[in-house]
């Protein structure tokens, strides 16, 4: 099938290359790619859709290998392939029950006990669905096996009919989530009203467009202040600055050295994020962290918009140094600025000087009051909870 | 009064306590009702009873082999606290005795002048702001007993024309002499063509004889004036005098003054000591008055964060070649002076230690070339100008907490002069405590900080420096030099970005560094092992007032469990006391944040100078909370920041009398 590998060639590239940006724009990209793919599919059962769109999946995220590269990717591009996987196992599952009529109507006699092992099987991948326990886990292995057995034992006409429905089902569920993908800053911004007051001090951080959505939809009913940190290495909070004044708020431009002293006059922290990690901690840019420490200190709510599609089905494990990603120097010191420093260096077998320039910052979630995504507010502590509703277990780990 | 007295028996009690019983403080006090008139009157006992266990610690440390150090707290139970401290005094006291009852009676009336005393509580901080109010306002609210802070210049500016009223003037003859002893000889010394002792005349008379005694008061701290041996005889009379000579301070001091036996002094000088109101800059009327006289023609910024409207923000840029060209106008200015402000302005010099020791270096200029005018008494004279050139730099740049202690020791000195030196030996004795001052607070209390924070370098540390401070630059290179195996981590902070040239010379002498941006500071912070920091000034209640974005590397510091040590001279210590950021700090360059050099892409802010509803802020110091301090490294030693308040007080004196 060269048409959709090379579809995904060009789009890896694209992610290699960087011409992607935003999270938004990479999730509605992905989601858009894997539905082509689907559509071009033929033989179309639901272990075949899998195995074809983890494979993709693979080679989507292995355009930016972390490990290798030290380069934090677009983590929203697993996201969706999950997602996705997930509506393909939740289509076949639904499909199974919605075919037990039929198969009941059509070969009663002839298929009476594939029938039954159907239901049987229907129960346990409900079960798995529903409930992403230890107990469904276990269940995973025999459930998979009888699912074999049972789709040997179908008849081929059948099948067909069951495939075409599938693929139907799976190509509408994705055409869903790609709606949702594009109307997420709209959902988040609903909520606005809800948790900005008048004459309130808000403060964030870089740029997101999500923070954006949100107070422009807040500043229709309500008046008042934003404070933008400037986020130095990349220096977005200008570039958000001037877009917010633009659109008519009273903005402030502080330096990043400068979020303690302000976090005192502030009513809340709104930041976007670059990844929801399962544990309801945040991957950010970089001073989100100690922002979140001054916010916790003050007693600020530190409120983090971001839409479901950044949820990130990990744990972090060591986040700081694994979730990053290590910028050039050159953001800080100019090059040679430095160079006749080092050759008056006594010891010049030694490395005398480092720069460290990371781009991302965890922000543990004992230091984030809120989520604000685009199906509701959530704790950080109930993020597994969505993890579990929106991923299957198989997935985590493509 | 007296009734009340009788109701409250018990406060008389406790002050027993304290000074001798032979003092009967309360009848004294009645009868001193009348001159009185121009404080107001109140509860006397109980607040001096409330404040009298607070102020009982003796103080452990005197430093009397640095100058007669009159040790005005002492709370010996002598009999007769003020001939004890009088006897420490300067020598000049017991000529005054006889000469101060006339004077007094006239105290009420006219404005005060505890010279020194305003002097001190004025240029704390926000220096010459309030001091050329107008005397007729001043005087007005004299009798009334309401306050003003400008009773200095007003008292100078109010003599004047008494003093051009007269044609020939004995004033202008007696007051010359800079010491006021001579007073008493002042009449018969002056060739007087006019019979009359005009009214004029005794005024100007009891005007200089005012000045001495403040200059003998206020340094000490309202000693008393008697000589111990005539104290016994005239016991009577001299408790009259205290009383009469406290009321001129009384009116300078911030608070209503509660009266009291020997206490009197010491809350004075209590009150003395605590820091006078800053110029809030939303107050127009202020304002107003401040640009009417002020040199550097500042134009206001246009776009002001709400937050900060009482502090200035000017456009930066335009005054320097404004000030370039008014250079020949103001002809007072010393050329010393000048070249210092401008050098702030341009922020040629910046850092605390700089800041303070290119400002004393600059007065000490101007000592050196100093002429006592015609008419005028070098302590007075000399005080106004400096007074003068402060607000001159504080046009240019808010003073430094340290320097506005270091202007307080100069005019405390200046005020302390024994007024029988003559005009060469006074103005050398300044200069030898100006360099004193830097010698001993400043260079070798660097040394002393070196000494102890490197003791606590060790090998194998991280350790994480914040911008660029001179001591803990010093900490570093001599924990270098000693051999010890460490790294340092060098963050820093737009827009000034000073730890690219502490990281210069780190590396330059072979220190092993790492530099990162401050928004990197959790990211690093776990391999760090220490925290070294310095400071503009540490508050009384232990809060540090630094460079912006200390509190936040002290802030993750603390999160992450790493200590942080505070490096500070202790004449940067200030018993003032603030909870956040916001209420005192200053706002430097606001385009210096859309700037930033060095990258080409980053050029959002270009063309929004002119946009109606963004702000730039472009703060320079916050306020570091003290429970993120393990640890302040001072030339006392290494304290907490608890114990801030207690060297802010023992050793206040000292800072004074050096």
């Amino acid at each position: 099938m060269p048409g959709p590998q090379l579809l995904v060639d060009e789009f890896v590239s694209q992610l290699r290359k960087r011409k992607v940006e935003g999270s938004q724009a990479t999730a509605q990209l992905t989601a858009e790619l894997l539905r082509t793919v689907i559509s071009q599919l033929r033989a179309a059962e639901a272990p075949i859709l899998i195995e074809t769109v983890r494979k993709f999946g693979r080679e989507l995220i292995a355009a930016n290998p972390f490990v290798e590269t030290f380069v934090l990717p677009e983590l929203s591009v697993g996201n969706i392939v999950r997602r996705v996987l997930r509506i393909i196992r939740e289509e076949d599952a639904s499909g199974v029950t919605d075919g037990l009529p039929s198969d009941g109507d059509n070969q009663e006699t002839a298929d009476y006990a594939d029938g039954q092992v159907s239901s049987a099987d229907v129960l346990a991948t409900r079960r798995l669905l529903r409930s992403p326990s230890l107990h469904g886990l276990l269940d995973r292995v025999s459930n998979a096996h009888t699912d074999d057995m049972g789709g040997k034992r179908k008849a081929p006409a059948d099948k067909n009919a069951k495939a075409w429905m599938l693929k139907h089902n799976v190509m509408e569920a994705i055409n869903e989530l790609v709606e949702e993908i594009s109307g997420c800053h709209q959902q988040i911004a609903e909520q606005a009203l809800e948790l900005i007051h008048h004459n309130e001090v808000i403060l964030t951080f870089g740029k997101s467009k999500s923070v954006m959505e949100f107070l422009c939809a807040a500043k229709k009913k309500r008046s008042f202040r934003v404070y933008v940190a400037e986020g130095a290495p990349k220096y977005q909070g200008h570039c958000f600055a001037k877009d917010l004044s633009a659109e008519g708020f009273r903005t402030t431009l502080i330096t990043d050295s400068a979020v303690f002293a302000m976090i005192s006059r502030v009513n809340m922290v709104v930041v976007g994020a670059h990844t929801v990690m399962a544990n309801g901690g945040i991957i950010g840019p970089v001073g989100l962290n100690m922002l979140a420490l001054a916010a916790k200190q003050h007693g600020v709510p530190f409120v983090v918009v971001a839409a479901t599609h950044k949820l990130c089905p990990l744990y972090p494990e060591n986040p700081v140094v694994r979730l990053n990603e290590l910028k050039s120097p050159s953001d800080l010191l100019q090059f040679g600025e430095f160079s006749e420093c080092m050759e008056l260096a006594p010891d010049s077998s030694a490395c005398v000087l480092n720069v460290v320039n990371p781009a991302f910052d965890y922000v543990p979630p004992q230091l984030i009051n809120l989520f604000i995504t685009d199906i509701g507010g959530h704790n950080p502590s109930f993020m597994y909870r969505l993890i579990a509703d929106y991923y299957s277990a198989d997935d985590f780990i493509l | 009064m007296d009734a009340r007295r009788g109701s409250l028996p018990v406060p008389r009690v406790r002050q027993v306590g304290f000074f001798t019983p032979n003092a009967q403080p309360a009848p004294t006090r009645s009868q001193s009702g009348p001159p009185d008139s121009s404080s107001p009157p109140l509860s006397d006992s109980p607040a001096s009873n409330s404040l009298s266990p607070v102020m009982i610690p003796p103080p452990r440390h005197h430093s009397d082999n640095l100058a007669a150090a009159p040790r005005p707290t002492s709370p010996l139970p002598v009999p007769e606290p003020s001939p004890f401290r009088r006897r420490g005094a300067d020598n000049n006291n017991a000529l005054l005795v006889g000469s101060y009852n006339p004077a007094e009676t006239l105290l009420a009336m006219s404005p005060s002048s505890s010279h020194v005393g305003d002097g001190e509580s004025e240029e704390t901080m926000s220096g010459g702001w309030f001091r050329r109010s107008n005397s007729g306002k001043l005087a007005s609210s004299l009798p009334s007993g309401t306050f003003d802070f400008s009773p200095v210049q007003s008292t100078a500016e109010a003599l004047k024309p008494n003093k051009v009223q007269n044609p020939v003037g004995i004033s202008e003859v007696s007051a010359r002499p800079a010491p006021k002893e001579q007073q008493p000889e002042a009449p018969s010394s002056s060739k007087q063509p006019k019979p009359k002792l005009t009214k004029a005349e005794r005024r100007a008379l009891q005007e200089s004889q005012r000045a001495a005694k403040a200059a003998a008061k206020a340094p000490g701290g309202g000693k008393s004036v008697a000589a111990p041996e005539e104290v016994a005889t005239i016991k009577s009379v001299k408790q009259h005098q205290t009383q009469k000579k406290d009321a001129p301070q009384v009116a300078v001091s911030v608070a209503a003054s509660e009266r009291k036996g020997g206490d009197k002094s010491q809350e004075k000088e209590r009150r003395k000591d605590a820091p006078a109101p800053r110029m809030q800059f939303d107050d127009k009327s202020r304002v107003e008055k401040a640009k009417r006289r002020s040199v550097v023609d500042q134009t206001e910024a246009k776009k002001r964060v709400e937050l900060f409207r009482h502090l200035p923000q000017y456009e930066h840029g335009t005054q320097l070649a404004d000030l370039e060209s008014k250079f020949l106008q103001l002809d007072p200015m010393h050329p010393a002076i000048y070249k210092v402000g401008l050098q702030y302005l341009a922020g040629d010099i910046s850092g605390g230690n700089a800041r303070c020791i290119a400002m004393l270096q600059a007065f000490q200029q101007v000592v050196k070339d100093y002429s006592t005018p015609p008419e005028k008494t070098l302590p007075r004279d000399l005080t106004a100008k400096i007074s003068s050139y402060v607000s001159f730099f504080t046009q240019c740049r808010p003073l430094s907490m340290s320097m506005g202690n270091a202007i307080r020791f100069l005019k405390n000195r200046i005020a302390k002069l024994s007024p029988s030196l003559s005009e060469s030996e006074s103005k050398s004795s300044i200069c030898t405590d100006i360099d004193r001052f830097i010698n001993e607070k400043i260079v070798l209390a660097d040394r002393v900080i070196v000494q102890h924070a490197s003791s606590k370098v060790k090998d194998g540390d991280v350790l994480l420096v914040y911008g660029s401070s001179c001591v803990v630059e010093m900490v570093l290179l001599h924990s270098h030099e000693l051999g010890k195996q460490f790294r340092v981590i060098v963050v820093d902070s737009r827009p000034k970005l000073e730890g690219k040239a502490l990281l210069r010379r780190l590396v330059a002498k072979g220190v092993h560094c790492t530099y990162t941006h401050i928004n990197a500071v959790s990211y690093v912070m776990h391999e760090v092992t220490k925290v070294f920091l310095g400071a503009s000034s540490v508050l009384s209640n232990g809060t540090v007032y630094s460079r912006v974005g200390t509190a936040c590397v002290a802030m993750v510091a603390h999160a992450f469990r790493v200590p942080v040590i505070i490096c500070c001279e202790a004449y940067k210590f200030h018993e003032r006391v603030q909870l956040d950021s916001i209420c005192s700090n200053e706002l430097g360059d606001p385009d210096a944040i859309g700037k930033v050099p060095g990258r080409m892409d980053v050029n959002y802010l270009n063309d929004v100078s002119n946009s109606g509803n963004l702000q730039l802020l472009n703060l320079m110091y916050d306020a570091t909370p003290a429970d993120y301090v393990s640890m302040i490294v001072t030339d006392y030693g290494m304290i907490p920041p608890t114990s801030v308040p207690v060297i802010v007080r023992e050793y206040r004196r000292d800072h004074l009398l050096i």
